[in-house]
């Protein structure tokens, strides 16, 4: 065999998961969505509830390439995690933060409502999904919770046993995306305002310690996702823990 | 043309240096990537071609910067649709490496890949004449680590995810082998002007 007929092995484990296969179908081609429901999440963050006839179906953490177009014909496209489990209802849910002057996430939270039409591309990124086979460890912060959401629903759904644990950092418990969803898998961390009695202050050592004590076997596969200096430190915690880094997953919003 | 209902957009100029669906991010520089990133020093750096190649070799920190150095200046432009105007990039040609391992003329592509396991493939043309650099300078300054510090692969006019932050290695092929995001549905080759951001683009 000469050297360019072998298949190139990168230098460490650090790989593409090759139990996921994105669907190249999929990845190309635009689909009209229309907005079927909008749900008030918390004062700066809202679902939008999306009825996508042709969706070829998503694996929890996926996200999609969404595009606005306006009459002169200027094009936005922003990428957006998949907040829904997979299911075959033909809709999909976005959760979007209104980020201040934001044109994509301020067309959604100023105009947008039941009836109008978007166009979506996706699933895409095989590399930051959960097929729900192995343990997971999900990490995030603000919007970056919106991925990990969409592992706990099917995690729920399916009534999966594998462990999975969820640690979520917010302003304040108003500012907390999805908390009335939450059960015993999920720890809150509060940054500025917290409850009477519970501790305020960022994401710890002592937050992630325990999760890395009760280890199942074979370790976690973890998942961090929120913006670039939250990632930064989450991961720095994890790998500070004993967590191995090539089974840290990190999605970047920037 | 499917337009949405009341967007508008913000107010725009038309820029000629923008691709198609990019905007301008300014003073950002956001930070894109799926691993840790790796605290790695310039001594623990280290580059290697090899693959179809004459003579495959490595260089460490050291050894690359005895070569004559060279300067990026112009944009750069992510699939996540930001571009970034203006920036300069030190490092050294990556033609002046290729120049020391002689690819074979059945050379037709290269898998970059990152200390951190990461790979990006590319046509072997978008690494040489002048488009292609390994680079450890950002503004004067080292390049920092969440950047891809100590050195990256910089290929300015692909989308950015072609350039390897962490740079490693370069393995030489005569097929094309998708590396990372590719095998994540993106794009082989990722020209900006032609908006190459997935497969079936
Ligand atoms: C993989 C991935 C998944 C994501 N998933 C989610 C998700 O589930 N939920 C979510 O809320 N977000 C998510 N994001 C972030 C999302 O893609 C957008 O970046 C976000 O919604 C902001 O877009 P926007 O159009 O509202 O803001 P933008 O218009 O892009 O503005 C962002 C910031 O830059 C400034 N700005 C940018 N361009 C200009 C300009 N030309 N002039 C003036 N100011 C400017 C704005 O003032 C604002 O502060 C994800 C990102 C990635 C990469």
């Amino acid at each position: 065999m000469t050297e360019a007929a072998e298949t190139f092995t990168p230098p460490t484990r650090f790989a593409v998961p090759g139990r996921i296969a994105v669907s190249e179908q999929a990845a190309a081609v635009w689909q009209t969505a229309t907005i079927t429901q909008v749900r008030r999440e918390t004062p700066h963050a809202a679902t939008f509830r999306l009825a996508v006839p042709g969706w070829a179906g998503h694996l929890p953490g996926q996200h999609l390439m969404l595009r606005l177009t306006a009459e002169d014909g200027y094009v936005a496209q922003r990428h957006y995690s998949i907040a829904s489990a997979p299911d075959d209802s033909g809709h999909i849910e976005l959760t979007l933060d209104h980020v201040e002057g934001g044109e994509v996430s301020g067309w959604f939270h100023t105009v947008a409502e039941p009836g109008d039409t978007v166009e979506v591309r996706g699933p895409l990124s095989g590399f930051f999904a959960w097929p729900g086979d192995r343990p997971a460890l999900l990490v995030g912060a603000g919007s970056g919770v919106v991925p990990l959401m969409s592992m706990v629903r099917h995690h729920r759904a399916r009534g999966l046993d594998v462990p999975l644990r969820l640690l979520v950092s917010a302003r304040g418990p108003e500012e907390l995306i999805y908390a009335r969803e939450y059960g015993a898998e999920t720890t809150p961390v509060f940054t500025r305002r917290a409850p009477e009695g519970v501790p305020v202050g960022r994401m710890a050592a002592a937050h992630v310690a325990p999760l890395l004590a009760e280890q199942p076997p074979g370790g976690w596969e973890a998942y961090v996702c929120g913006s670039n200096g939250f990632a930064e430190h989450a991961s720095r915690l994890l790998v500070a823990a004993g967590q191995p880094v090539h089974r840290i997953r990190i999605e970047r919003f920037g | 043309m499917n337009v949405t209902r009341g967007f508008t957009g913000r107010p725009r100029v038309r820029n000629a240096a923008l691709p198609p669906g990019q905007y301008d991010a300014g003073d950002d520089w956001p930070v894109l990537s799926a691993e840790v990133t790796p605290e790695l020093t310039p001594a623990e750096w280290s580059l290697r071609i090899d693959g179809l190649v004459e003579e495959p070799r490595g260089w460490s920190w050291e050894e690359a910067h005895e070569l004559p150095g060279s300067v990026y200046e112009g944009d750069i432009h992510c699939v996540t649709s930001w571009s970034k105007f203006g920036v300069r990039f030190g490092g050294v040609s990556l033609d002046a490496f290729l120049h020391m391992v002689r690819p074979h003329v059945s050379a037709t592509h290269a898998v970059a890949y990152s200390h951190t396991g990461y790979t990006t493939s590319l046509p072997l043309a978008d690494l040489t004449g002048g488009r292609a650099w390994i680079a450890w300078e950002y503004d004067g300054r080292p390049l920092a680590a969440e950047h891809g510090g100590p050195a990256r692969l910089l290929v300015p006019h692909l989308y950015f995810w072609k350039s390897a932050k962490w740079i490693a290695g370069l393995r030489i092929l005569d097929h094309d082998e998708p590396g990372f995001w590719e095998q994540n549905g993106y794009h082989a080759r990722g020209n900006p002007w032609e908006e190459q951001r997935y497969r079936g683009d």
